[in-house]
């Protein structure tokens, strides 16, 4: 066996070379990839305990031995706890819906627990932000791991620190974790609103939209039964829940989305933006709708399925000049 | 590193806490002035409330002037702030401010470990077996309670069996540390004043007369193990200081102590050997059964056949011990001890000085005229109306020993031995006090023979020419009871007794003496382990001469044994978690072997199938495995026969 293949087997390796690349499937938490260390705490203890040893050599204690000794015989055993409390779980990505930019990214996590001890106070934390979860006996739960969505794009989870400390907290025993899960970040929808009709000379049919507005009287709840193709989705971005738009009437119309036609000074992220907008308009109001980017094109359409794939596009457009093919986040949503 | 669990100081955690804490602190509360008890007692209760209520903690410079109060406090009741006392109540008050701050999870951590520092500082007062329980389910709940902190949402019960699982894992390494771990003598540096009170039946003086009650404690002096027969009870004579010089009131040691002995007699007949386990009295007194043939360790013997350690005895010791209960202590070291031993203080006791040199007048004439005195004495305390008494009248006069003889007659040994030596020493005959124990009860549990300090006695001891030092107990002439069955016998029906020398309450005693020998036990064992015992213990498994370092390999492996059975047993369940799972693991292994890898993705009803049609002549088995398994992994919570069944069809399987 070569130092390479000891290196890879140890603990250290791991801990150096971190791990950056994802890991599809499951990810079994194995004894190699669980490290443990005295906590803060577990410092302050073992002090602790030094001052109690020193008092009862020095009153000649034999139960301040004892209760000395049986103290430091928890802080060893516990070591062993907070060990198996992170060892031996299977961690497995779930999914990640897609947001928008300006929004939180909700990554679910599955742990799963196949042994017969219970596992309590497991923290997940990514870049500062903590979830706790406790894992059952024989069962798997979900966590939740909020990341705000800042940038469109897909935004990958990245590294996950898993780290217990119990039972005592004078440990702490870690773990690192790169699932393999991404979520789809859409463009930020301005505020703008849909464009004048353009008629089309390749559409038979010319149709003055006008004040087609009107035909939308108002916001409920959403319920399961509800199109998606009628949700508020910026008045759900801003409000929390769901919402449902109601309307009287439905207007059809053809509309494209071109990138030509917005003023030639717009940034590339506020043409996406307003793009987004009109897309999310269109959908709302039953209007088929195609789109137009610099290399791409999306045929004109109707349908939620529709209104998803140009969000899909507008996500991860990349100008043609940026040559690197974006990865395909199909993939990471099983 | 991920910041710690926000702590959640949730009433019903933080009541486990404190009630931890109030146990630790509970057995100071009769040692400690009412004020600390009251504050402990103010500070838990108003903490609870708080954390019941969700209201806000004090502010911090409220805190700061109580803290600064109760310091000054500690000075006025104390007259110090060092000291063990005012450590302990030092303590106490920290513990409780430190409660009326805690909001943090580190604020948590600092008041756990100060309450596993008050467990231990009830080992300065008591290290029985009663206060070692209360300790152990004092750490008990406080552990559980650093559960709870961990793992808020966990039902206590919960977090108290994790807790007492801990400490049972932990138990084995405690007694490897403890018999192993390297011990070093302490005291490391001096110690506080009051560091030890042990209590004594005897002191360095004695003032016959000044105390109106003798000592009635049951507490244990010592005990005595003999190898073979014990001597009868009248030999029992546990000899401890020698007092000379008397000023008229009080007995005193005089300067034989301080001058190194030259130890001669001649002992006679069989002698006893022993072990003596005696108490810590924080004196330099060891007792031995009259006469010593040898010296233990670290010890010394005076020119008055006092044994002395070397330094006070502050821990419990034990020592090997031989004993000639027929002596004759032939010579002393020079005519200054005679001298000592016939000094009268002036112009005292005129009455007495005249009754003395009356029977030296008239025993001069006869052929052993120390012998005829001697008796003469032994026969006016026999028959001069003297009576035994726990409380005798306080003596008021100058002339202490006339008021006793010649008036109130009443007394106990120290009246009867001092009088005795001073009528003696009235008519010539050389004489001093010997104090110590007399008699001591056999334990039938473990046959130890225990002296209690009620048991403390004092005698006479006379110069004979020729013959040297003889004992003799005037009080036994005036009582023979006392020594021939104890003090019980001696004291007059309705005065108070010592608790274990009534003999009316016999299952009592009997339950008494059980949790005695259970005692003594454990003070061998447990509070007994010093130095010495440890070198005793290696070389009993063969370590003999054991240095610090050959110890620390011991203790290193001896841990790392215990560490790794543990491991095993803990992580070993871990890994063979799941039956169903190993078993379908073991089937995608030889499948694996075979050529056909499971794709990470797969499910196990697309690899069945595809395993299926990649071996169409094991369909139906690989058929029943995954379906088998799909059942047991998502169906129904897996029963032993299918798992059993799903192992047998795995087993089965081969390519």
């Amino acid at each position: 066996m070569n130092l390479d293949r000891i290196l890879r087997y140890s603990q250290l390796y791991n801990l150096v070379v971190r791990r950056k690349e994802p890991e599809a499937g499951t990810v079994y938490l194995s004894q190699r990839r669980v490290y443990i260390l005295p906590s803060r705490q577990g410092l302050t203890f073992s002090l602790s305990l030094l001052v109690m040893l020193i008092g009862s050599i020095n009153y000649n204690l034999s139960l301040g031995y004892l209760l000395t000794f049986l103290l430091a015989g928890v802080g060893i055993v516990s070591i062993l706890h907070t060990f198996r409390n992170l060892a031996y779980l299977y961690i497995s990505p779930g999914r990640a819906e897609p947001v928008f930019a300006g929004g939180e990214a909700h990554f679910q996590l599955h742990i799963e627990n196949r042994g017969n001890n219970e596992r309590f106070a497991i923290a997940f934390e990514r870049e500062g932000v903590i979830t706790r979860c406790d894992v059952p006996a024989r069962d798997t739960v979900s966590v939740t791991i909020d990341v705000p969505a800042t940038r469109r794009g897909l935004l990958a989870l990245g590294r996950v620190t898993l780290d217990t400390r119990y039972p005592l907290g004078l440990l702490r025993a870690w773990s690192y974790v790169t699932p393999d899960l991404a979520c789809l970040v859409y463009p930020r929808p301005d505020s703008s609103r849909l464009p004048p009709p353009q008629p089309q000379a390749d559409s038979g049919d010319t149709i003055a939209l006008g004040t087609g507005t009107d035909d939308f009287f108002g916001l409920r709840p959403y319920q399961a039964s509800d199109s998606p193709r009628h949700i508020a989705w910026k008045a759900s971005m801003r409000e929390g829940p769901l919402l449902t738009k109601q309307f009287s009437g439905r207007a059809a119309a053809q509309m494209w989305f071109d990138w030509k036609s917005l003023p030639s000074g717009m940034e590339i992220e506020a043409r996406l933006s307003r793009l987004a907008r009109w897309v999310l308009l269109a959908n709302s109001r039953g209007i088929a709708f195609g789109l137009r980017l610099p290399g791409l094109e999306m045929p004109m359409g109707l349908g939620d399925a529709h209104c998803l794939a140009c969000l899909r596009e507008l996500a991860l457009f990349k100008t043609p000049g940026d040559a690197a093919p974006h990865a395909d986040p199909g993939k990471s949503r099983p | 590193m991920s910041a710690p669990p926000a702590v959640e100081l949730r009433f019903s955690n933080l009541a486990w806490l404190l009630a931890g804490l109030a146990l630790a602190a509970a057995p100071h509360t009769a040692r400690l002035p009412a004020w600390i008890t009251t504050i402990a007692l103010v500070t838990l209760g108003w903490r609870a409330y708080i954390a019941w209520k969700r209201s806000a903690l004090p502010r911090k410079w409220l805190l700061l002037v109580f803290m600064l109060t109760c310091v000054l406090g500690i000075y006025i009741s104390f007259n110090t702030i060092f000291g063990r006392d005012a450590g302990v109540s030092m303590l106490i008050v920290l513990l409780g401010l430190k409660l009326m701050e805690m909001k943090s999870y580190r604020d948590v951590y600092v008041v756990m470990f100060l309450a596993y520092f008050i467990a231990l500082t009830n080992f300065f007062y008591s290290q029985s077996i009663p206060t070692a329980s209360l300790m152990m389910l004092t750490v008990l709940m406080i552990t559980a309670s650093l559960v709870s902190f961990q793992a808020p949402a966990r039902r206590h019960l919960d977090n108290l069996k994790t807790g007492g699982m801990l400490l049972a894992q932990a138990a084995p390494l405690m007694l490897l540390l403890f018999f192993l771990f390297p011990r070093v003598q302490g005291p490391l540096w001096g110690l506080p004043q009051d560091a030890y009170s042990g209590i004594s039946g005897l002191s360095d003086s004695m003032t016959p007369g000044n105390i109106s009650q003798l000592s009635l404690s049951d507490a244990v002096a010592f005990r005595a193990k003999f190898d073979g027969a014990m001597p009868p009870r009248r030999q029992l004579y546990w000899r401890g200081p020698v007092f000379w010089n008397y000023d008229g009131r009080t007995w005193r040691p005089g300067d034989m102590r301080l001058r190194g002995g030259t130890y001669k007699f001649e002992g006679f007949g069989q002698p006893y050997d022993y072990s003596v386990t005696l108490e810590p009295h924080n004196r330099n007194w060891l007792f031995a059964l009259e006469l010593a043939a040898t010296i233990p360790p670290r010890a010394r013997v005076t020119a008055d056949y006092q044994l002395l350690s070397l330094p006070p005895v502050q821990s419990r010791i034990r020592y090997e011990m031989r004993s000639y209960p027929d002596f004759k202590a032939v010579e002393a070291d020079g005519n200054e001890d005679l001298t000592a031993a016939l000094a009268l203080p002036k112009g005292l006791n005129p009455r007495t000085l005249q009754l003395g040199q009356r029977w030296a007048a008239e025993a001069r004439s006869q052929g052993n005229p120390t012998e005829v005195i001697v008796n003469r004495g032994l026969d006016l305390f026999r028959n001069g109306g003297f009576q035994y008494t726990l409380e005798p009248p306080l003596l008021t006069s100058s002339d202490t020993v006339d008021e006793f003889i010649f008036n109130s007659k009443l007394g106990f040994c120290e009246h009867f031995s001092g009088a005795f030596a001073i009528l003696m020493r009235s008519a010539g005959v050389p004489a001093r006090i010997v104090t110590g124990y007399q008699g001591g009860d056999v334990n039938p549990i473990d046959e130890q023979l225990i002296v209690r300090q009620s048991d403390a006695h004092a005698w006479t001891e006379i110069w004979m020419d020729g013959s040297g030092w003889r004992r003799v107990d005037p009080t036994a002439v005036v009582v023979p009871v006392r020594v021939e069955s104890g003090m019980a016998q001696a004291v007059p029906a309705g005065q108070p007794l010592p608790f274990m020398a009534r003999t009316d309450r016999l299952w009592l005693l009997q339950i008494r003496y059980n949790i005695e020998a259970m005692a003594h036990k454990w003070n061998i064992w447990v509070l007994g382990y010093n130095p010495e015992r440890q070198r005793e213990m290696l070389s009993f498994i063969g370590m003999d001469a054991a240095s610090w370092q050959a110890l620390a390999m011991a203790l290193f492996w001896g841990v790392g044994g215990v560490v790794a059975v543990l491991a095993l047993w803990l992580l070993r369940r871990m890994r063979l978690e799941d039956p169903v799972q190993r078993h379908w693991q073991r089937f995608c292994a030889k499948l694996e072997r075979a050529g056909l890898p499971r794709a990470p993705s797969e499910g196990p009803l697309d690899f069945a199938s595809r395993a299926a049609a990649h071996f169409p002549q094991h369909a139906a088995l690989v058929g029943g495995i995954g379906a088998l398994y799909i059942d047991l992994r998502y169906g129904v919570p897996a029963d032993r026969t299918a798992t059993q069944r799903l192992g047998r069809l795995v087993r089965q399987f081969k390519l």
